[in-house]
């Protein structure tokens, strides 16, 4: 038996370095390729201005992408260290989109990154760009087996329990890459990045306006940003709503708990827009509700029944009392793999393999069969995720989101129009960069709706979490944990600094006039790729 | 034959040629880490050394990132119970590695010599460390590993996080640091300027020398221990658990494959023949020739441990009975078939842009352009 508090540790070391990691992924995998866009600008029309802004936010994506190198080898050592029950329980599935994510992602990404970096002398202009962009499609294919690898974890699909090696194994391998969690999430988690990379650009270069520092480059970043960032927003949105859809029909206890529905009511359902869960009293001590809309939002009709956490929890109860009998058989296949009573007993009660497990936890000396009804129902309680955890971070993520897609809509509107520097715009500058922390806020609140969403499962309706961890000393936990808040807490505190600093140092700028009209305050520009009286284009060309 | 029990045999020559990629690749990044402030003696040295691994180290070092992926896929079991067996060691290997990225991309961004130096040993430690815990993983494969399983194949450690660095362990640490000196040291030769790649060169053939000398006392050392042996287990390319397998100690038992099978002494010998003749190579300012020499080496090193574990790949000192080898730590059959059609199709591509990157950074670096490049480390 595992101490639950060696569980508890490994969560949270394991939520930590997450939350950590992702921090640095969706930069990444938006700003790899707006510096590809603009490195096309440079190729295609030979302004050594988007050369040097690809220089500039190159420089930027490297401070951030060797974090993410750094604490992405975390992530992988994680699941052998922390989860080992886990890893080799559906290693056979959960490890093949990590190996191929190396093989035919990450190997891409790093080798071209070095030539992203070294090359500008040795490579022609071409095979420069291409690189750029090998680079960016690296890093978004590196996101697509892992969210592959994720979305078994959210909906497992493709494998199957073998009793004679006693672990789930491979049976499927398209069903569980064309997972259709995995896709949604795919589309939805890279989406997301462009748009933490859109406001990250576009508040680095409100800031360099509002100094009237490096105002070509900041101009023409931003408008390159305001459009990459109305496009990408409007897709994160939708994509969104498709994710809940999927979601809705592999995790139904994620979906109750995103939407605090205690209760099974008849479609179409109310929806809360906030509400206060209790999750001991089984209810909202309030909420404010619009009738008949959450059945549509989720099902796309009218008809269909949303299942509340009541009808949940009961059948959760039915599926666990089926469960135990396999358990009982596979422990007796354990001892003699040729034992045919068992086996057939196991096939009969297969399907619910991981519901039995969950009660391992409460019945007495861990043996299921002296597990009694109170166990049982302790079990199919803790199958309810936590309830006003997983309401209030998707609706943070939610409201985020929809704020972020009225600032690009507005800020392309001011873009477009000219009317960005106005002295009566001089608020939404000041805005911008303050916008920077949303986007990584919203990435971070979607982690945590996701994977909190799906305890107690580590692989939903599989395995339980309690049960993945390794078998460790409580010593041993806090020895990481002190390690990794120590050595994370310096990397962050370099990281800033060096961002910053780069920042106010500025791009280097080969291809820009340098006249004394763009370092005094000017009333109103037209920025961006518009034909410019104070700063004329064609003085960029080499 | 039988499909899965191709597939499994495939699989550990893969993983062996992992380890290899692992050790002459990132060997190799490691190797000039370990000398970066002993044969690099300003500050300028130093960032040409690092401006000659620039361009590759981050692909090298995903051979490192695939060795864990690889693992994680085609030996589950193995993945499992080392890494959490190991805690303590695997977590030092972890945060050495981490740090890595950071002192390249870090350590030119400021220009203040406490800020280099503080990188420098950042750096040093990052080479010098994971080397030595690889090759002692390796050197505690052979001793025996005490970990056993419960009913349902949870693995429990029973042994101390100090009894992994036993003398034995240590020496094969101390091997594979030898061999990445080497490779670093034989890179430097090609890649740097003098006086760099003089002492680069005083380096690499103290390496090899170092390197033949404890290969040859590890090699006399295991065939005196007590190797493991299968006695009775469901069969080769059967699907199967640690549980249904008996397994004794043999005294000397490492060596049986050897004693079956004659014509495998080869491989050891490639091993010492590489270092010796890639000790002579760089006498000789051969460094190419000697680079590919110390692949083979490495290859040798590898393929000599690989032959006398075989089956055996994690045997467990605490319940021998219960050791993970070939056949029942391995991933389904049709994992290992998606797997070896994902290999066979990228590995080529693989080696392809990697040699076309070495062959686009070729030639010294220039301290000149070095110090006018804003790109450079």
């Amino acid at each position: 038996m595992i101490d639950t508090l060696v569980v508890d540790l490994s969560r949270w070391q394991f939520a930590a370095t997450a939350l950590y990691h992702f921090l640095f992924v969706p930069l990444t995998l938006g700003i790899s390729f707006m510096i590809a866009a603009m490195e096309t600008v440079y190729v295609t029309t030979g302004k050594t201005i988007y050369r040097d802004m690809t220089q500039f936010w190159g420089k930027l994506f490297l401070i951030n992408f060797a974090l993410g190198v750094a604490t992405g080898l975390t992530m992988e050592f994680e699941f052998g260290t922390n989860w080992s029950f886990y890893s080799s329980f559906v290693g056979d599935i959960f490890g093949a989109p990590l190996a191929i994510e190396g093989l035919m992602a990450f190997f891409m990404e790093s080798t071209f990154i070095g030539m992203m970096i070294f090359g500008w002398k040795r490579l022609s202009k071409g095979q420069h760009l291409l690189v750029t962009y090998l680079v960016a499609i690296g890093s978004n294919l590196s996101a697509l087996w892992i969210l592959v690898a994720n979305g078994f974890m959210q909906d497992p699909q493709g494998a199957a329990f073998n009793p004679v090696t006693m672990r789930m194994e491979l049976t499927d391998f398209g069903a569980l890459i064309f997972s259709h969690d995995a896709q949604a999430k795919f589309v939805h988690t890279s989406i997301a990045g462009y748009v933490t990379a859109a406001v990250f650009v576009a508040g680095v270069s409100a800031w360099y306006m509002l100094r009237n520092r490096h105002l070509e480059i900041a101009r023409r970043s931003f408008r390159m940003a305001a459009l990459f960032g109305v496009l990408s927003t409007a897709g994160v949105i939708t994509l969104g709503d498709a994710l809940g859809f999927v979601g809705a029909h592999a995790q139904p206890t994620k979906l109750a708990a995103m939407e605090a529905m205690w209760q099974t009511e008849e479609a179409p359902a109310p929806f809360n827009i906030v509400a206060w869960p209790s999750q001991n009293e089984q209810r909202n001590v309030w909420s404010i509700q619009v009738p008949y809309v959450l059945t549509p939002l989720l099902t796309h009709t009218l008809t269909k029944v949303v299942p509340g956490v009541d009808q949940l929890e009961a059948s959760a109860v039915e599926r666990i009392k089926n469960g135990i009998p396999a358990v009982e058989a596979l422990k007796a296949l354990s001892k003699n793999p040729n034992d045919a009573a068992a086996m057939a007993q196991f096939r009969a009660h297969e399907k619910d393999l991981g519901y039995g497990f969950l009660v391992t936890r409460y019945a007495p000396d861990q043996d299921v069969s002296k597990a009694t009804e109170a166990d049982i129902a302790r079990a199919a309680k803790d199958t309810i995720p936590q309830v006003s955890a997983i309401f209030w971070t998707f609706r943070i993520m939610v409201g985020l989101g929809l704020l972020m897609l009225a600032y690009f809509v507005y800020a392309a509107m001011l873009t477009i129009s000219g009317k960005l520097e106005a002295p009566q715009n001089r608020w939404f500058l000041k805005l911008a960069p303050w916008m920077i922390p949303v986007p990584f806020i919203a990435c971070e609140m979607g982690w945590l709706v996701a994977e909190i969403g799906r305890q107690p499962w580590t692989v939903f309706g599989v395995l339980p979490t309690w049960m993945s961890a390794s078998s460790h000393s409580v010593g041993y936990m806090i020895f990481s944990l002190v390690g990794f808040v120590s050595l994370y807490s310096i990397f962050i505190a370099v990281e800033m600094y060096l961002m910053v600093k780069a920042i106010k140092q500025g791009p280097e700028e080969h291809g820009t006039p340098s006249t004394p009209a763009s370092h005094k305050p000017q009333p109103s520009f037209g920025g961006g790729f518009a034909p410019n009286p104070a700063a004329p284009m064609s003085a960029h060309k080499e | 034959m039988d499909l899965y029990l191709i597939l499994q045999v495939l699989w550990w020559a893969l993983l062996g040629v992992l380890f290899v990629g692992l050790g002459t690749m990132v060997g190799m990044d490691m190797g000039v880490g370990t000398l970066l402030r002993f044969i690099g003696k300003t500050d300028l040295e130093r960032r040409v050394m690092l401006n000659a691994i620039g361009p590759h180290w981050d692909g090298n070092q995903v051979w490192f990132i695939l060795g864990g992926g690889a693992i994680f896929a085609a030996f589950p079991l193995i993945y499992a119970t080392s890494f959490s067996g190991l805690y303590v060691v695997i977590l030092l290997l972890l945060w050495s590695m981490i740090v890595r990225p950071l002192g390249f991309e870090y350590r030119s961004k400021i220009a203040s010599p406490a800020w280099r130096n503080a990188w420098d040993w950042t750096l040093l430690l990052s080479g010098a460390l994971p080397m030595i815990i690889f090759g002692a993983a390796m050197g505690n494969m052979l001793m025996g590993v005490p970990f056993q399983f419960e009913w349902n194949l949870r693995s429990v450690y029973t042994g101390s996080f100090i009894f992994l660095f036993n003398p034995f362990s240590v020496l094969a640490g101390l091997l594979s640091l030898s061999l990445s000196i080497y490779m670093g040291g034989v890179m430097m030769m090609g890649r740097a300027p003098a006086p760099i790649s003089g002492r680069a060169r005083t380096a690499a053939s103290y390496a090899a020398l170092a390197a033949i000398v404890l290969f040859a006392v590890l090699g006399v050392w295991v065939s005196m221990v007590n190797g493991y042996k299968i006695v009775s287990f469901p069969g080769a390319g059967v699907p199967q658990t640690p549980l249904q397998q008996t397994v004794e100690l043999v005294p000397g038992g490492w060596l049986a494959n050897y004693k079956s099978y004659p014509i495998l002494w080869v491989i050891p010998l490639l091993g010492f023949a590489g270092l010796l003749l890639g000790w002579l190579s760089v006498r000789g300012n051969k460094h190419t020739l000697a680079w590919w020499l110390g692949a083979l080496s490495w290859i040798g090193v590898i393929g000599t441990i690989g032959v006398a574990m075989f089956p055996f790949l994690m045997p467990s000192s605490s319940n021998p009975s219960q050791s993970l080898t070939l056949w029942n730590a391995i991933s389904s059959e049709t994992t290992l078939l998606w797997m070896t059609g994902w290999t066979v199709v990228f590995v080529p591509i693989i080696f392809w842009y990697t040699s076309w990157a070495f062959y686009v950074m070729r030639g010294k670096v220039d301290p000149k352009e070095v110090e006018a490049d804003p790109h450079a480390y």
